[in-house]
């Protein structure tokens, strides 16, 4: 019955090996198909960076501040739809937790179907719209567009609010950071307003609204270099250690097949032996 | 030093030219951030002058502008560089900032070299969205068409 159960081991190493193997090649592809968008997703991001960071000027400079009142908080959590990328998605996740939790009055926009996973279960009726189909293709200008103008004709009001997304650092790191979004009245009661010359609201509007898209776009080229690189990573790490399984598996194979065929002389000798001595 | 500062913010314009000649000794300069969701044209470049097409009317910018928000119309931005050679760019919509450190930025949906605009494919667009308004049936539809007909009539008179 030993040899019977070498035997079966035999067969069960040998079929682990071959999985494990076919999964190596698996994430080792991953990894090359994410380097190749992220180098991709790297070089938009670079041609991305100045408009975004412009986007964000003015709020700087004519120091905008949050709205005094009690319409709540908004969070455009921005993520995307597919996951075996590390800690991008549940990053955002814990965070928008940890807001809600502080800020019981926030309703979340949520940008790929991951984070809408994590925070379904508890927050459900936090969460205010959710779009998909995000993450497969490079976003482009006219996705953020579609995303802002659904934002505004949902007709959510906010006091304060928040983009929050994973900020592209290296290869190996990103921050998940947030980008402050004010409502049109914010802008309006601003403490330089008045330095700026000739706006009406219809101006303040347009604005608002083309700088929404805008900072969306910005968040979501960066979040997309982010997650890349995360997944490559990840991926990386995935093929390593299959690798190591390869190795101590195969150790284990052979070990078991000496041991079977020891076991098989073994007994083929001492029969023999036996046959001997009885003659 | 305030009170000229603020002497300055009450002229715009030509003005601020006569007063950069007298040179403070901080003279004022201009940072231009020009950039659209897929490239940079400048990215906090100083540059003498910015004419901008925008909803309230075509203006220029010059170093120590008045401080405004403004939206882009389709049309041509037109930036005098500091060595004297000027660009001019085709501007799809977008947004001007104009801060009070004379930073500007400049952030367009979508803006082309306008040596790289082709008259004929401009007149078709024309043609196109001329004959999309006709057939338009609904309001979002007209609306679009009428804004198609605006950038590509915009576009042909840029390449003129």
């Amino acid at each position: 019955s030993q040899q019977v159960r070498g035997m079966a081991t035999l067969k069960m190493i040998s079929i682990r090996l071959k999985s494990v193997k076919n999964i190596q090649k698996i994430t080792q592809s991953m990894k090359m198909v994410s380097a190749a968008k992220y180098t991709k997703a790297e070089r938009e991001l670079k041609l991305a960076r100045p408009y975004g960071i412009g986007a964000q000027e003015f709020y700087k400079k004519a120091e905008v501040k949050d709205e005094e009142g009690e319409k709540g908080q908004l969070i455009i959590a921005v993520s995307s739809d597919r996951g075996l990328c590390g800690a991008v998605h549940s990053s955002i996740g814990r965070i928008v937790k940890t807001d809600i939790a502080a800020n019981p009055n926030t309703k979340v926009v949520i940008v790929g179907d991951k984070v809408r996973n994590i925070l379904q279960r508890l927050y459900a009726k936090n969460i205010a719209m959710v779009v998909t189909e995000v993450g497969r293709k490079p976003a482009v200008f006219g996705d953020a567009a579609l995303v802002a103008q659904s934002i505004i004709n949902s007709g959510i009001e906010f006091s304060k609010g928040k983009i929050l997304f994973n900020a592209f650092r290296t290869v190996v790191s990103f921050r998940t950071t947030e980008m402050p979004l004010y409502s049109q009245n914010a802008v309006a009661n601003a403490s330089k307003l008045p330095v700026y010359d000739s706006l009406d609201s219809d101006v303040i509007q347009s604005y608002t609204e083309f700088s929404l898209a805008s900072l969306l776009f910005y968040s979501m080229k960066e979040n997309a270099t982010s997650e890349q690189s995360s997944r490559m990573t990840a991926m990386d790490n995935a093929s390593k250690n299959a690798g190591e399984m390869i190795d101590k598996l195969t150790m284990t194979f052979n070990r078991t097949r000496q041991a079977v065929i020891t076991r098989e002389l073994i007994e083929i000798i001492s029969g023999a032996a036996a046959l001997e001595t009885k003659n | 030093m305030a009170l000229t500062r603020s002497a300055l913010r009450l002229f715009s314009g030509r003005f601020t030219q006569a007063c950069q000649v007298r040179g403070y000794a901080d003279a004022p300069s201009m940072s231009l951030t020009f950039a659209a969701p897929s490239q940079v044209l400048y990215n906090n470049i100083s540059v003498k002058q910015i004419d901008v097409p925008s909803f309230s009317g075509s203006f220029g910018i010059l170093p120590a502008h008045v401080p405004t928000l403004a939206v882009l119309k389709p049309g041509v931005v037109t930036v005098f560089e500091n060595d004297g050679s000027t660009k001019k760019f085709f501007v799809s919509s977008g947004t001007v900032t104009i801060n009070e450190d004379s930073t500007v930025q400049l952030l367009a949906e979508e803006a082309v070299p306008v040596d790289t605009l082709d008259i004929s494919a401009a007149k078709e667009l024309l043609a196109q969205s001329q004959s999309q308004l006709a057939s338009a049936s609904s309001e979002v539809a007209k609306a679009e068409a009428e804004i198609s007909i605006e950038v590509s009539e915009a576009l042909v008179k840029a390449c003129e």
